[in-house]
């Protein structure tokens, strides 16, 4: 039981990173990559919120929109991505106003990045994989909460490599993004050495 | 050596500031530090003056190499010559016999023809890695205007000793020139990037083109005749499979096929006595390592597994087969691509110790796993410096207070 759940987690980091195998999330897994402590908060708004919408969206999945869910017959699968999207974003507005109220500290912390991410395509992706892989609620859970640490590790290394990088002596015509781009093409081929592992 | 430096004296105005070939002053600047040390010296109160610096480094690298090239091509002549006395036959149908028939009898035995085979495959290899790569490096220091660093003499030979004897040369100088110039030159060349080059040249080509740079055919210069890695044979088999073919012993001393740089644990302990004691190598990286190959390599001998014979390999055969001697010795120690602070290199060298071992055993997509796991430990090394660097920051502010 447990190793199943570990092998969900494994494979959502490092096998099927969500940034740099699936290239999802990339605004911001670009844009918030200058600093290490930025990309530390975006991590961890991304994890909190993959963590919560993957679950509950699996479970609206199973409950409403499956065939056959409602009622004999029923099937609204198609208005899936519209009701996903909405859910997310007021996920993240409840999310806010809770934290804004009960954790003032946590909530300061991420700050701009709680509302950025509602739109991130890295949180939608990770609710379609895990309807389209039919996973459990718990193990939803699990690969929720996997995707999002996978992605706040890449962006986290993409961070401290451009930090790095202030030293380095660029083109002057691929300053900025196109050295992002071919920064994190590099990555790439560390991560591909989870290529062909199967859990 | 009068003449020369004569000659030199009197071109010297053409390059320097205002003459008509000022643009290409690298290229004058690398000859003349080729022949005579720098005239350039540290200037300001600097405290501590050495005569170490980054060309003597390079130079160091660049030497400590040569037992393992020189035994490397060696060893392919033999595993070579042996496969021709097996077969019976000998194909010739290949541009490198016209060479090869100059000077070898095809003797297994007599050391000069093994060699002479080997340098047949090797040289090429590395003629094309050295004149592409410094092709490039001096295009880059002419238009963008820095000087032309040995680093790239490291850099080819570290790139062509990991090349299987038989690959193609045009894709030996794509592989040069992709680590060349998108994993340093574009970063603004030596000291500026991230990844090893000689490594990321070497990964590009091995996803880009699997047939030729994996494998069980490619690591014996001879046409139909499959002679697979210790690797290979371990992931198929387990330790028994191994101990059938090979013994501790060949391993160490390097009697088996593969890459041509790479087979000789023994050999390539003298370039890496020779790094340590003239302290180019880190030696808190290597022992990260080999902690960290420790520890994961007995975490899965205690877990043990009926289905993958990897499990139960033991550490002192980790450290003598694949590419483990040489990425521990050439790659992991490299200082800039590395771990900066000496906090950090421990836990750069651990991460490495640990993919390498989780590669090749729960990957099998991949037999060999230094290669990717030094670039993995790459990725991170800024990170853990910034960890440690910050944590530094702070206790020094706690005893101040």
């Amino acid at each position: 039981m447990i190793e199943a759940y570990l092998s969900i987690f494994i494979k959502a980091v490092f096998i099927e990173n969500i940034a740099i195998n699936f290239f999802l999330g990339m605004c911001t897994f670009l844009a918030i990559s200058k600093k290490i402590q930025p990309a530390i908060g975006l991590g961890i708004a991304v994890i909190v919120v993959l963590g919560l919408a993957v679950p509950i969206n699996n479970l609206i999945y199973n409950f409403f929109l499956k065939a056959d869910a409602l009622f004999p017959g029923s099937d609204l699968h198609f208005v899936g991505l519209i009701c996903y999207i909405g859910i997310i974003a007021a996920l993240v507005q409840i999310l806010e106003m809770f934290l804004d109220k009960f954790l003032p500290t946590l909530y300061n912390a991420l700050g701009v990045f709680l509302p950025l991410i509602t739109v991130n395509c890295a949180i939608l992706g990770g609710v379609l994989f895990s309807i389209e892989r039919n996973l459990l609620f718990t193990e939803s859970v699990v690969y929720g909460l996997g995707a999002g640490t996978g992605w706040a590790l890449a962006i986290v290394a993409l961070a401290g490599i451009t930090e790095r990088l202030k030293y380095a002596d660029i083109p002057e015509g691929l300053q900025g993004l196109g050295i992002t781009f071919i920064t994190v093409g590099l990555m790439c081929f560390g991560f591909l050495s989870f290529g062909g592992i199967s859990l | 050596m009068r003449p020369l430096r004569k000659i030199l004296d009197n071109l010297k105005p053409k390059f320097i500031n205002g003459g008509s070939l000022e643009k290409y002053y690298p290229i004058y600047d690398v000859i003349e530090n080729l022949f005579y040390s720098s005239d350039k010296r540290t200037f300001g109160s600097v405290h501590i003056r050495d005569s170490i610096d980054l060309q003597k480094v390079m130079v160091v690298v660049w030497m400590a190499t040569f037992p393992a090239m020189f035994y490397g091509m060696y060893n392919l002549g033999f595993q070579s010559l042996s496969a021709f006395e097996q077969l019976g036959t000998i194909n010739k149908d290949d541009w490198h016999f016209i060479f090869i028939d100059l000077l070898c009898n095809y003797d297994p035995k007599s050391i000069f023809d093994c060699i002479w085979f080997g340098a047949c495959y090797f040289i090429p290899i590395y003629l094309v890695t050295f004149l592409v790569g410094i092709a490039w490096e001096v295009v880059f220091a002419i238009v963008r205007g820095h000087e032309i660093n040995e680093g790239a003499f490291v850099t080819t030979v570290l790139f062509a000793l990991c090349c299987p004897p038989d690959a193609p040369l045009w894709q030996v100088a794509l592989g040069i020139s992709f680590g060349i110039v998108v994993a340093k030159e574009i970063f603004g060349g030596t000291g500026k990037n991230f990844l090893n080059p000689a490594l990321a040249g070497r990964a590009f080509l091995y996803f880009a083109y699997p047939v030729h740079w994996s494998g069980d055919s490619v690591w014996v210069a001879v046409d139909g005749y499959s002679s697979p890695t210790i690797l290979g044979i371990g992931a198929q088999e387990g330790l028994e499979g191994i101990q059938m073919q090979y013994s501790w012993l060949d391993s160490f001393f390097g009697n088996i096929p593969g890459s041509i740089g790479e087979t000789s644990t023994l050999f390539i302990l003298l370039g890496l006595v020779v790094l340590l004691y003239t302290r180019v190598a880190s030696w808190r990286i290597i022992a990260g390592v080999l902690l960290g190959t420790l520890l994961t390599s007995l975490l899965f001998n205690l877990i043990g597994s009926d289905t993958n014979p990897m499990f139960s390999l033991p550490f002192h055969w980790h450290l003598v087969i694949g590419g483990f001697a040489f990425g521990l010795t050439f790659m992991a120690v490299e200082p800039v691509s590395g771990s900066h602070t000496n906090l950090g290199r421990w836990y750069y060298g651990f991460l490495i110790g640990i993919m390498v071992v989780l590669i090749r055993v729960v990957n099998p997509a991949y037999p060999e796993g230094m290669m990717l796991a030094i670039l993995f430990a790459n990725l991170f090394a800024p990170l853990i410096d910034h960890f440690v660097q910050e944590r530094n920051i702070k206790q020094r502010l706690r005893t101040s207070e």
